[in-house]
């Protein structure tokens, strides 16, 4: 993956202290962490770990019970995001930010064609021309290796894999400087996984954005990412870069995780 | 009291406040749309119950109504609606569009340009014009709040990408005053011109959905489109076979099973007042002629 740009020492995105309770229960305690343009995190644990609800914090789907999310915009101020106003925020989802889902039906309209799919970012934000949304959007299909020929079909008549490149593609339209994943590679089989990871490993490399990837196959973290996070029971136990943290793990319980990969 | 008692046009005066309120508030805030506390009225919901529920809170003895459906003052709605306020508010009726001061329409504008005494009172069915993109009305209020409109130009997106064109032929959506995005009901796209800039005022009115909305005189209205395909206004290319207008918005009208048809102004209003004023209907036609294709 390509060097992380430091020359100015500036982060993306700063974590401070994220904690998120429902109720009683404890969503996720105390998350801390910097993130540096095209530098590419992987949130790891098993179900329940918190790591959604941290995905959620960061993204401003779900405001934390304490602490803050700072983001550096594309003019250089940096903003607490639980203090800009909603119109702000929102802009900001739709323009600099991209959010996968797991499943692509969350994240696609079924019933518009892949092409107002691609394109509706583009609306959004002011396009008004056809031709030219039209021209980027089957640009776009091309770069995530859809047939331009199916640009009028809805993602119903897609497979899975293609639904989730789709997907991918109507983030990457507005050119954003970060992205989150929740689990992108989840449900789909192997072959299409690998197709998929080769895809996104290159599309962030030569976008360099930076990319928040929740995940629980320490595969897609190790192929994926340059740092990563291992999360239980709300709490970050281990971070580090990816390959320090999956070679030379240090708890208890992210040993036994990188113990319980079956061989390859 | 044992006989029923209506009060002037059939609501009671709390009621019409209470609308009037709403239709205040719609004028301030052109193209929003105002929730209101819709009442039973004596017929059923897509009837235009709430368009009879604006005009009954602001007609005036002195006023005089003229009713339209589709353009015609003697279809079914048109003449049960005038009906009915003849009977509940004994107003004086008219079908000549430049008598009226308040003319309840469905699916049409007048082809006669309005004057700045009258009021044009639409019936909707469903005013929000994101429903259908949008199914949440939490999201598509908040859309509305923050003018996230980028929704409504991928409807347009998906009609060019199927058709090659923009091919919604009716309630088509526009921009009121270049703030809200507004659902004109579903009049042809041949009238939305007709909104801006109109010196009556035009209110609408939806029943079943519980909202009011307006566009005050003289305000801008524009129809959404794309640069490289603007809006186009949609007429048959044709002329009215009894009145020979060749500006007015034309019906088509099958007159046999054997393919033959003629093509007649909507607004019959307009068609009549053309023909007392001497225009005929175009020469006699080969009869084969419409029966191609």
């Amino acid at each position: 993956m390509s060097g992380i740009d430091k020359e100015n020492d500036l982060p993306l995105l700063i974590a401070e202290g994220l904690t998120k309770h429902y109720g009683r229960q404890l969503g996720c305690r105390d998350a801390s962490f910097e993130l540096y343009e095209g530098e590419v995190m992987a949130v790891v644990g098993e179900s329940g770990s918190g790591k959604t609800t941290l995905l959620q914090m960061l993204s401003t789907q779900i405001e934390p019970s304490a602490g803050r999310v700072l983001y550096r915009m594309r003019d250089g101020a940096v903003q607490d995001l639980w203090t800009m106003s909603e119109p702000a925020r929102r802009f900001l989802l739709r323009t600099d930010w991209g959010y996968v889902h797991q499943d692509p039906q969350m994240g696609l309209r079924m019933g518009v064609s892949a092409g107002g799919n691609v394109g509706e970012r583009l609306m959004a934000v002011g396009n008004r021309h056809y031709g030219n949304i039209r021209a980027t959007a089957a640009d776009w299909l091309g770069r995530v290796e859809i047939p331009q020929n199916r640009i009028d079909d809805t993602p119903r008549t897609y497979s899975g894999g293609m639904r989730q490149r789709l997907q991918i593609a109507r983030n990457l339209v507005t050119a954003p400087r970060l992205i989150f994943m929740d689990e992108p590679t989840g449900g789909l089989d192997v072959s299409v996984q690998a197709r998929l990871l080769d895809l996104l490993r290159r599309i962030v490399s030569e976008m360099r954005i930076a990319a928040i990837v929740v995940t629980h196959d320490l595969a897609v973290a190790r192929l994926l990412s340059n740092r990563i996070m291992v999360m239980k029971g709300g709490e970050v136990i281990e971070a580090g870069l990816t390959d320090q943290v999956l070679d030379d793990p240090h708890q208890p319980y992210t040993q036994l995780l990188v113990s319980s990969i079956l061989p390859a | 009291m044992t006989a029923p008692v209506y009060n002037f046009a059939y609501l009671d005066e709390q009621t019409k406040r209470m609308i009037r309120r709403a239709i205040l508030k719609a004028i301030a805030i052109p193209g929003y749309q105002v929730p209101f506390a819709s009442r039973e009225m004596p017929m059923p919901y897509g009837w235009g119950t709430g368009g009879v529920q604006v005009t009954a809170a602001i007609l005036g003895p002195q006023d005089v109504l003229k009713v339209i459906d589709q353009g015609s003052d003697d279809t079914t709605n048109a003449v049960s609606i005038r009906k009915f306020f003849t009977r509940t508010a004994g107003v004086r009726t008219t079908t000549a569009t430049l008598e009226a001061t308040v003319i309840q329409t469905r699916h049409r504008v007048p082809e006669t340009a309005l004057n700045e005494n009258q009021v044009l009172v639409y019936q909707v069915p469903i005013p929000e014009p994101l429903r259908f993109l949008e199914p949440r009305e939490t999201e598509t209020r908040r859309m509305h709040a923050l003018s996230e409109y980028g929704l409504m130009h991928v409807k347009l997106y998906e009609d060019i990408a199927r058709h090659g064109h923009i091919a919604t032929a009716y309630a088509y959506p526009v921009q009121v005053d270049s703030r809200y995005v507004m659902d004109p009901s579903p009049i042809p796209k041949f009238d939305n011109p007709k909104l801006s800039n109109c010196a009556a005022l035009q209110l609408f009115g939806a029943g079943r959905e519980k909202r009011i909305y307006a566009i005050p005189p003289y305000t801008r209205v524009t129809s959404l489109d794309f640069d490289d395909h603007p809006f186009e206004p949609y007429r048959h290319d044709a002329s009215c076979e009894l009145c020979n207008a060749t500006e007015s918005y034309l019906d088509e009208v099958i007159t046999d099973d054997e393919g033959h048809r003629m093509f007649v102004c909507s607004d019959t209003d307009f068609c009549e007042q053309r023909r007392a004023a001497g225009h005929g209907p175009v020469a006699a036609r080969p009869q084969a002629e419409a029966a191609h294709d």
